[in-house]
């Protein structure tokens, strides 16, 4: 098994070229190309609330340095500086900012443009974008003024998820301070261009994420997606040209112009450029939120920041490297796996929103895999058939199969419904809820198999999952020091 | 009259807190004593306030725009659920047929039909939680309460409800209670957090601690830095950049604004 491992490591590094292969056999592969992300390369400095969210902080940390400046060399330069650094949307779909934001009409038909920042972060395993809003919301909101000018719109709206009540706390505190001090509304940050920024806070429904069932949402309707065409950028929110962006995107790209693109550009691969937001949950030691260089190995990723798996590498069962709707990885796989776009494509998986959710071998695959599809089932919109009915149907096969109570035959049915689904819906909740469901067959297939054959075989109570987040807890001064005197001690 | 007697007959039912609600609840309205045509909703003169900020970020004739706003502040005026009355007042405020706001209600999982407990917990159970143990957390407040998932404890205290991904998964296992999340559990925490709120008998006193961040990690954490602390950001100073390529700047923005017709 070494042997065959060692093996597909060596033809991956031949395939990705020397860059990845590090002379020390100590030194894990990648690090000696990106010689990991410097904390002066790092965009988000108050990740871990150091410091505070306001405005005086936030000046301090080199938020609204030069805005009025940046808006002077005007929307095409923006653009087009944005384009240059490579910079592909955040939200999981990994679109090319740039170009998305050049959508937005040029020539004004009467009605006005909006950018409307997507904050409904709910994508299982995700949990960046509240990072970013509670600790650097000044950030966002000078984002949303330059990408807002950018594309030549009137407003922002920022549509949050409803359950984080705290987070929109802190962001409209964090916008009323910005308009008490110019930098947004009349006359923004003293450039000439009026900007308002709204705060929408949703109601607890996934399907907001998708941009036109957020549209729909910010309208006060059923979040239910559109047909496309027409796209937002030509009939978005209230009839008019919009688009939709991820608060990660808006809330990178005054660092990433004021420090300029090739600067960006200089992290990770072609085609995966910059630095990003990584949430890392499961059974690791220490599950955290980091920013790292693009096209970091996962292991790397995991032994650096995470401190490893809580029983060694070796007992990596499988990961979902971006959020539950990309397929899941094996332990072969996630060897291997860059944490990039391309690559992870390649493996069959995605990087999604970064969201690394690990799994070790004690979890039941089919039952983790079946509490996705409850997932799918309770958040379908009911908008089209085949994701209603069959988010259902893949849940009800699994419940049975994790009981070994199936036949075998079913698996290739499970994996032709899960097909039937993909593609034949509006938006991509359906192809979501298909993906996880065919990593599953693809990669643990056996795991299916065999507790068909024997169900008595499955120790379900070592399967159990006990209460985990992480190694003991072991950072006392650094607490004591920052935790305002609020954190809980037992 | 058809009204009073359907208000007869509820009242000679016993009003008992304790009901099965879930996410998927009902997606009809059932008339009880305490919810039913002659029940009355208005807000309050202080949440009209809020009521006229709120219609301002939308455009007037889009005033539907702000309808799950405004069902948010009648829920919360209202003890944390919607009687059909509030559904009502809010399409009067909509200037929109009722209908447009009980699809509205029943579409989002984070609208009460049905009365809440004063706490009301959602533990989220979607695979990055409970591969962390939220089934285990799930169990103990089971046992702990004497309900199950979508029940209301007979006092009113406590609602249970297991929830779809919150959001916080480098915190799990985790729950939400009202509005506050508590992170990183263990039964033992959890069942602490219930004993704080059962000693805590004004809720309006925040007896209950909160983080820094607003949300608790209960294992002693701040917020997403790990239990083994921090990794990266040992200096934090502002970006340097090169100052004079702004010098270039000539696209005045007033006159995009103005070519825009803003």
């Amino acid at each position: 098994m070494t042997i065959v491992r060692s093996a597909l490591s060596r033809s991956a590094g031949r395939r990705l070229g020397a860059r990845y292969m590090s002379a020390d056999p100590k030194v894990l592969a990648g690090s000696g190309v990106f010689q990991g992300l410097t904390d002066q390369d790092r965009i988000f400095t108050n990740l871990y609330g150091e410091q505070d969210w306001r405005l005086k902080d936030a000046l301090k940390r080199g938020d609204y340095d030069m805005t009025k400046e940046i808006m002077w060399m005007g929307p095409d330069w923006i653009v087009q500086e944005i384009k240059d650094s490579g910079l592909r949307g955040r939200g999981g779909a990994g679109f090319p900012s740039g170009l998305k934001w050049s959508f937005m009409p040029k020539e004004t038909d009467g009605r006005p443009s909006f950018l409307v920042v997507n904050a409904d972060e709910s994508e299982p395993g995700t949990c960046k974008d509240r990072e970013i809003m509670r600790k650097d919301p000044h950030k966002l909101v000078e984002g949303c003024l330059i990408a807002g000018f950018a594309m030549r719109a009137r407003a922002a709206y920022i549509y949050i998820r409803g359950e984080y009540f705290n987070e929109a706390v802190v962001l409209d505190e964090a916008i009323h301070e910005a308009y008490s001090a110019g930098l947004i509304g009349k006359n923004a940050c003293g450039s000439g261009y009026d900007f308002d920024i709204y705060l929408h806070r949703g109601a607890g429904a996934y399907i907001c994420g998708e941009e036109t069932a957020l549209i729909e949402s910010l309208e006060g309707k059923q979040g239910k997606p559109r047909l496309k065409p027409p796209f937002p950028a030509g009939v978005g929110v209230f009839g008019c040209p919009s688009t939709v962006t991820n608060v990660e995107t808006i809330a990178v790209a005054p660092t990433i112009l004021r420090r300029g693109a090739s600067w960006f550009a200089s992290f990770g691969n072609e085609n995966n450029r910059g630095t990003k937001l990584f949430a890392i949950s499961g059974h690791v030691k220490n599950p955290m939120v980091v920013e790292e260089s693009m096209s970091i190995p996962l292991q790397e990723l995991i032994e650096k920041h995470c401190k490893g798996m809580r029983n060694g590498w070796d007992s990596l069962q499988a990961c979902i490297p971006g959020g539950s709707s990309v397929p899941v990885l094996n332990k072969a796989l996630c060897d291997e796996a860059l944490m990039e776009f391309d690559d992870l494509r390649a493996k069959g998986s995605g990087l999604g929103t970064a969201a690394v959710t690990m799994f070790d071998n004690t979890v039941d695959m089919v039952g983790a895999i079946r509490r996705l599809s409850h997932f799918y089932k309770h958040e379908s919109c009911g908008q089209c058939t085949p994701c209603r009915e069959g988010t259902g149907w893949l849940e009800d096969i699994l419940i049975r199969m994790e009981k070994g109570d199936a036949d075998k035959r079913e698996i290739p049915m499970l994996e032709e419904i899960s097909r039937q689904i993909e593609g034949h819906t509006i938006c991509a909740l359906g192809d979501a809820a298909a993906w996880p469901v065919q990593g599953l067959v693809r990669h643990f297939k056996k795991d299916i198999e065999d507790r068909i054959d024997d169900p008595e075989g499955f120790d379900f109570e070592a399967a159990f999952q006990k209460s985990w987040s992480g190694d003991p807890f072991a950072n006392d001064a650094w607490v004591k020091e920052h935790g305002a005197g609020r954190t809980y001690a037992a | 009259m058809f009204l009073s007697k359907l208000a007869l007959q509820n009242t000679t039912k016993s009003v008992v807190r304790t009901q099965v609600r879930r996410a998927g609840d009902k997606a009809f309205h059932i008339n009880t004593s305490y919810n039913n045509q002659t029940t009355h909703f208005d807000f309050t003169p202080e949440n009209y306030k809020r009521v006229k900020a709120l219609l301002q970020k939308y455009p007037d004739n889009y005033k539907q725009a702000a309808m799950i706003p405004l069902l948010d502040l009648a829920q919360r005026q209202y003890g944390g659920w919607l009687p059909l009355a509030a559904m009502n007042k809010v399409a009067q405020v909509c200037e929109v047929a009722p209908v447009r706001v009980y699809e509205v209600a029943s579409f989002y999982t984070m609208f009460h039909r049905t009365p809440v407990g004063t706490y009301f917990l959602q533990v989220c159970g979607t695979t990055p939680c409970m591969i962390c143990g939220s089934e285990e957390i799930m169990a103990t407040i089971q046992d702990e309460l004497g309900i199950k998932n979508g029940e209301t404890t007979a006092d009113g205290m406590f609602s249970l409800l297991e929830v779809e991904c919150l959001g916080a998964c480098a915190n799990a296992p985790m729950l939400q209670m009202n509005d506050d999340y508590y992170e990183c559990l263990t039964p033992q925490s959890v069942r602490d957090l219930l004993q704080a709120c059962r000693d805590n008998k004004d809720i309006s006193q925040q007896a209950i601690p909160m983080g820094k961040w607003g949300s608790l990690p209960m294992n002693g954490q701040v917020s997403c830095e790990g239990p083994l602390g921090k990794t990266s950001l040992d200096t934090i100073e502002p970006p340097k950049f090169d100052r004079s390529k702004f010098d270039a700047g000539d696209v005045d923005p007033a006159s995009v604004k103005k070519h825009m017709s803003y």
